[in-house]
């Protein structure tokens, strides 16, 4: 029981992840490999509102969401839009966005050097909760309930209000939204700056997690970010939330039964199991990508 | 004679080194409905892509109400009440029949409503369905959503490419019916036809293009009445030019 509920809090924080990765890839068929390293900044700048300005890290959270959503921003402007007319835009922006990655990463280095930041001490409540006898940390609450609350405002958005409605139209044709009356170069910028905010927040709850910040924290997600995805099913965004909590589970029961060692293995294993079982994965629409 | 609503003038698009569109000009009075008809390939669709703000021409002046749009992008043309009815209809199959006619009210505000419920009361079948994906109706049930979601943005001009196409005879009928309610409520209409005369039999004035350029205009029942025009640019029967 205490690893499920540990395996749901670090298996939510993928999901919140993988989610902002996929509307990105499901929206605008843009694969957008600079979100591990908002993951990464947004991890560093919460730990610094913490420190320096003194914030609560509950506080910290919505400055954090708008800071990514401001990257978000800066990413489209800078590595996909003046791209997207190339003949080659999938291939052309998933380089570019490669090359904002390295830069974020540097600039982090630049300012917080290569060691391991923490959150000063007595940053964390130390409330926790019996539940069916396994202890959970109100952090662990709270990261959970901060993930579910974004994944459903973010369903809420695309499924029920205007802006979601803009955004399904391109993902489906991007030609008849320009017909209709949509700037579709104002609604890419919406999707990228709230896919950015979901994955800042995800990287800074990951920070709250395990108390750490390290340089190579994107890197280490990224590749689990992108299993999600294609486990899910890619563009789905339930199915980036199943996957990410599977790999939370699979991950936590992996360390504890078989041994650390083989967390990756047994994790990534578990993946490649359900895609010989479903290729188009769990949700994922049975058809054939255009080119 | 009422005032010019849509001018364009000397229009000319290019796909890379290729001329599709050399020199075309033409315009439309308002409330008036002109057609431009023509082989495959003659650039009617090119010419409509540049007006509505889809393809950036490569010279020429279009002016709408007076102003001059030619390199305004479509989002601002759709504000502004020139609307198109695309070319193959694209209609968002997995989106539903009211979330296609909402898409069509995009910049309509509060005023989409009350037309969306006004396209219900024209279109029952799509009031029927409102809930369903678009995909789910039939090729002429398509085009009459894709007509109804342009008259849900309010339009002042409607340019309408090819709505007769792959469409059965009876559906045809149909859609020309509605393209001439559209015309009596006052809306100016624009409209591209391989099937030439059954629009120039619906149209007040005609454009004949040929490989990029307007070979003959004139008022649509004088044109319609030349049988050299029919048979030299239209194919020799008329009714659906095929090639």
């Amino acid at each position: 029981m205490q690893q499920f509920l540990n395996g749901i809090s670090i298996g939510s924080i993928y999901a919140l992840f993988a989610i902002g990765f996929t509307l990105v890839f499901g929206i605008l068929d843009r694969l957008n490999l600079a979100h591990p390293s908002v993951f990464a900044v947004s991890a560093f700048v919460g730990i610094e509102l913490v420190e320096r300005v003194g914030l609560s890290i509950w506080t910290a959270l919505p400055v954090v969401f708008l800071v990514g959503g401001l990257l978000g921003l800066v990413i489209e402007r800078v590595a996909f839009r003046p791209l997207k007319n190339r003949p080659d835009a999938h291939f052309a922006g998933l380089i570019s966005s490669i090359a904002i990655a390295g830069m974020l990463i540097a600039l982090l280095q630049w300012r917080y050097g290569p060691d391991t930041r923490r959150f000063p001490p007595g940053s964390f409540p130390g409330t926790d909760f019996e539940v069916v006898g396994a202890r959970v940390t109100l952090v662990q609450v709270v990261i959970v309930a901060v993930s579910i609350a974004l994944m459903v405002a973010l369903t809420y958005l695309v499924t029920r209000t205007r802006l979601g409605r803009g955004m399904r139209a391109i993902a489906e044709n991007p030609t008849a939204a320009r017909v209709l009356g949509v700037n579709v170069d104002r609604v890419t910028a919406w999707t990228f700056a709230i896919s950015s905010a979901l994955g800042a927040v995800a990287g800074v709850l990951f920070a709250i997690n395990v108390n750490t910040a390290q340089l190579g924290m994107g890197a280490a997600i990224e590749l689990k970010g992108l299993a999600v995805i294609i486990v899910g099913g890619m563009g789905s965004l339930p199915g980036a939330l199943i996957g990410g909590l599977l790999l939370g589970l699979a991950e936590v029961f992996a360390v504890e039964y078989v041994g650390s060692s083989w967390r990756d293995v047994i994790a990534f294993g578990l993946l490649f199991a359900i895609l010989l079982l479903r290729p188009q994965g769990l949700l994922g629409a049975r058809k054939v990508r255009e080119v | 004679m009422s005032e010019s609503i849509l001018g364009v003038s000397d229009l000319r698009v290019r796909y890379g080194r290729v001329e599709a569109v050399r020199g075309v000009s033409f315009e439309a009075r308002r409330g008036q409905l002109v057609t431009l008809v023509g082989a495959n390939g003659a650039g009617k669709s090119s010419v409509l892509n540049a007006v509505s703000g889809l393809l950036r021409p490569a010279g020429g002046r279009i002016t709408f109400e007076g102003q001059d749009v030619t390199r305004v992008p479509a989002h601002k043309l759709v504000r502004r009440g020139l609307v198109q009815v695309p070319e193959g209809r694209q209609i968002l199959a997995t989106l539903t029949i009211e979330e296609n006619l909402r898409m069509g009210g995009w910049h309509a505000g509060g005023r989409a409503r009350e037309a969306i419920d006004a396209m219900y009361a024209r279109f029952p079948v799509l009031a029927e369905r409102r809930g369903l994906p678009a995909g789910s109706l039939s090729g002429g049930e398509q085009q009459m959503l894709a007509i109804a979601r342009a008259l849900v943005a309010g339009p002042t001009v409607m340019l309408m490419d090819e709505p007769s196409m792959g469409l059965a005879p009876k559906i045809v009928d149909e859609v020309f019916r509605v393209i001439e309610e559209i015309r009596r409520s006052g809306t100016t209409v624009v409209l591209v036809e391989q099937n030439a005369r059954r629009a120039l039999r619906a149209a007040d004035h005609g454009y004949v293009l040929q490989t990029g350029e307007v070979v003959q205009s004139g008022p649509a029942d004088e044109l319609l009445a030349d049988e050299r025009i029919i048979a030299a640019y239209l194919g020799g029967d008329g009714a659906v030019d095929q090639r």
